[in-house]
């Protein structure tokens, strides 16, 4: 599941350009190690959402190694990439609900792709939907719902089909701060079960609601390491957690 | 507090997805708008066209074979009495030759009465009656050649000279060539009605998959395999590719059979030889089936084409 240093993700010397701009990501190097909880934090177009479809292989990067389960995910074939996906759970940012399916089939979506027969998939969608308050709107068409009602759908997509890795873009941004912290439980208690949890937020309140949490922070593009924790081998206060 | 995880970490995390998983997936807006339409009516020319294509081929087969082989020997000869012993010479000749199938002698009374709207019975009858030449309808052994035709007409004409020979395709010839452009016509009308059906079940494809390209990147996004993801359109798009192709099929049939028993009703055992046999319908119904051949194979091309733009 890991790779032989003991960790699930390494980026070295990663950079990323769109097209011929600048680059948005530079030089970054970091290590995520397996059942660690990451906060990504940084301003409005440091990079966030740019390292994140990095970590979720929706992108290449310009330069740079990207080792992921023990895998240089950067050289694998194509074809393998998919396997890989499946073992990540993602929280768009803009949610990207399936517009024409209703909450259900948008959270037994993973389920299903991964081929779950269809009789082990009712009863883990209908649990989550309720833990995330939607039980009542599970027939309901994402345009139907609210911004936090489809937020709340896009987290309980990520996270039903147990992902070895979990990462959330802004997962909280339209809900109130009640259900923020909610939301931060079901990512800990997924965390607890093993999974690597990387949430990027710019609410810095969020950070000191779960304890044990790890800081990555970008600043136009490079990852600064304040508490020394992405670095391998980690510092062994770090490593000790 | 895990209680909420109550899936089996066993059920997931399989490798090998089953391809049937998520066919439920497949969009609701399918083929957009018009489109489905649109490819009936392409269909249903195309049909209406091939049909008509394989009739007149039908119609020029069968009238040729009736006609390649037949002569029609004319005994100009104003005297009745000496034309009497002529075409009866005439057809004794005629039927001792080997490369003769059939020799039949019109009956004057058939003669008689196919004139008589344009003569009148008086002009046809008694000392008066404007001469008539005798008819003699001959079927050769196979078709009728230039060397065959000079190489009778010399032996026939030693013996009655007052016959003249025709062959039938003869003066049908104009008829076979008007047949023959008529059927390249329709031809071409096939050709350029397949490329223009082609492209509307091309097009539809198209813009089913543009509206989806937001689902088809979720998917892939959540670990769907290309397989996976085209299947899921190829199905939806040929569903409805067959919904067109069927109504275009029956709507083109329908147009023909009307057709062709109108012209069963004329009776004329010409047209009637244009009927469609089995092996024509069965090509008419392969049109709709080659369309949605063609809706799936555009369907997997344009979705794994956007899928390679992908990562
Ligand atoms: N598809 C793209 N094409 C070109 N430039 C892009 C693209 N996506 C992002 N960028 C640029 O890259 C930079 C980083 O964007 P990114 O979305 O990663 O920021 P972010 O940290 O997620 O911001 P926010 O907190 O507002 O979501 C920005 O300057 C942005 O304009
Ligand atoms: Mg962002």
């Amino acid at each position: 599941m890991t790779g032989e240093g003991g960790h699930i993700v390494q980026f070295d010397n990663v950079g990323l350009r769109y097209g011929t701009d600048r680059e948005v990501l530079s030089d970054v190097s970091f290590t995520l190690f397996p059942g660690s909880f990451y906060f990504l934090t940084g301003a409005s177009g440091a990079g966030k959402t740019s390292l994140l479809r990095l970590l979720y292989l929706a992108q290449r990067p310009s330069r740079g190694v990207i080792r992921m389960f023990g895998t240089d995910v950067i050289t694998v074939p194509r074809a393998r990439l998919p396997a890989f996906r499946r073992r990540i759970g993602v929280v768009f940012q803009d949610f990207r609900l399936v517009p024409h399916l209703s909450a259900f089939d948008n959270v037994a979506l993973p389920l299903r792709v991964s081929g779950v027969p269809e009789g082990e998939i009712r009863k883990p969608v209908a649990d989550m939907l309720t833990w995330v308050g939607l039980d009542q709107r599970a027939d309901a068409r994402p345009a139907t719902l609210s911004g936090g009602e489809q937020q709340r759908v896009a987290i309980a997509r990520a996270v039903i089909a147990r992902p070895e890795i979990l990462v959330a873009d802004e997962p909280t941004g339209n809900v109130d701060p009640e259900m923020a912290v909610k939301l931060l439980r079901l990512f800990e208690a997924l965390n607890r079960l093993g999974t690597t949890v990387v949430v990027a937020t710019h609410d810095v309140h969020l950070l000191r609601k779960v304890s044990d949490s790890l800081i990555m922070r970008l600043d136009r593009g490079r990852l600064s390491d304040p508490t020394g924790a992405l670095r391998y081998p980690p510092r062994p206060e770090v490593a000790a957690r | 507090m895990n209680a909420v995880f109550s899936i089996g970490s066993m059920a997931i995390r399989r490798n090998a997805p089953r391809f049937g998983a998520i066919d439920r997936l497949a969009p609701h807006s399918r083929l957009a708008g018009p489109m489905p339409w649109v490819i009936a009516i392409m269909i249903a020319l195309t049909v209406i066209a091939a049909g008509a294509g394989l009739a007149l081929r039908n119609l020029g087969t069968n009238a040729g074979a009736e006609i390649a082989g037949g002569l029609t020997v004319q005994i100009l000869e104003g005297a009745p009495a000496a034309r009497e012993r002529q075409a009866q010479a005439a057809v004794a000749h005629l039927r001792t030759r080997q490369d003769v199938a059939e020799v039949i002698r019109v009956p004057e009374k058939d003669l008689e009465a196919l004139l008589e709207p344009w003569l009148g019975r008086q002009m046809l009858t008694g000392d008066a009656a404007i001469p008539v030449p005798a008819l003699i309808d001959v079927r050769l052994q196979g078709p009728v050649t230039e060397r065959r035709l000079e190489e009778l007409r010399a032996s026939l004409k030693a013996l009655v000279p007052s016959a003249r020979i025709d062959a039938q395709a003869g003066w049908l010839g104009p008829v076979f060539d008007a047949l023959a452009s008529l059927q390249w016509l329709a031809l071409g009308l096939v050709a350029l009605l397949a490329a223009a059906s082609a492209a509307a079940v091309w097009l539809a494809a198209r813009s089913a998959l543009g509206g989806n390209r937001e689902t088809i990147e979720i998917i892939h996004l959540l670990g769907a395999t290309d397989r996976q993801i085209a299947r899921l359109f190829e199905r939806s798009i040929a569903f409805d590719a067959a919904i067109g192709g069927l109504a275009g099929l029956l709507l083109g049939a329908g147009a023909l059979w009307l057709l062709g028993s109108q012209f069963a009703r004329l009776g004329s055992g010409m047209v009637t030889g244009g009927a469609l046999g089995p092996a024509d319908w069965a090509l008419l119904v392969a049109i709709p089936v080659a369309g949605v051949v063609l809706a799936t194979l555009t369907a997997r091309l344009t979705v794994v084409g956007a899928l390679r733009r992908m990562l």
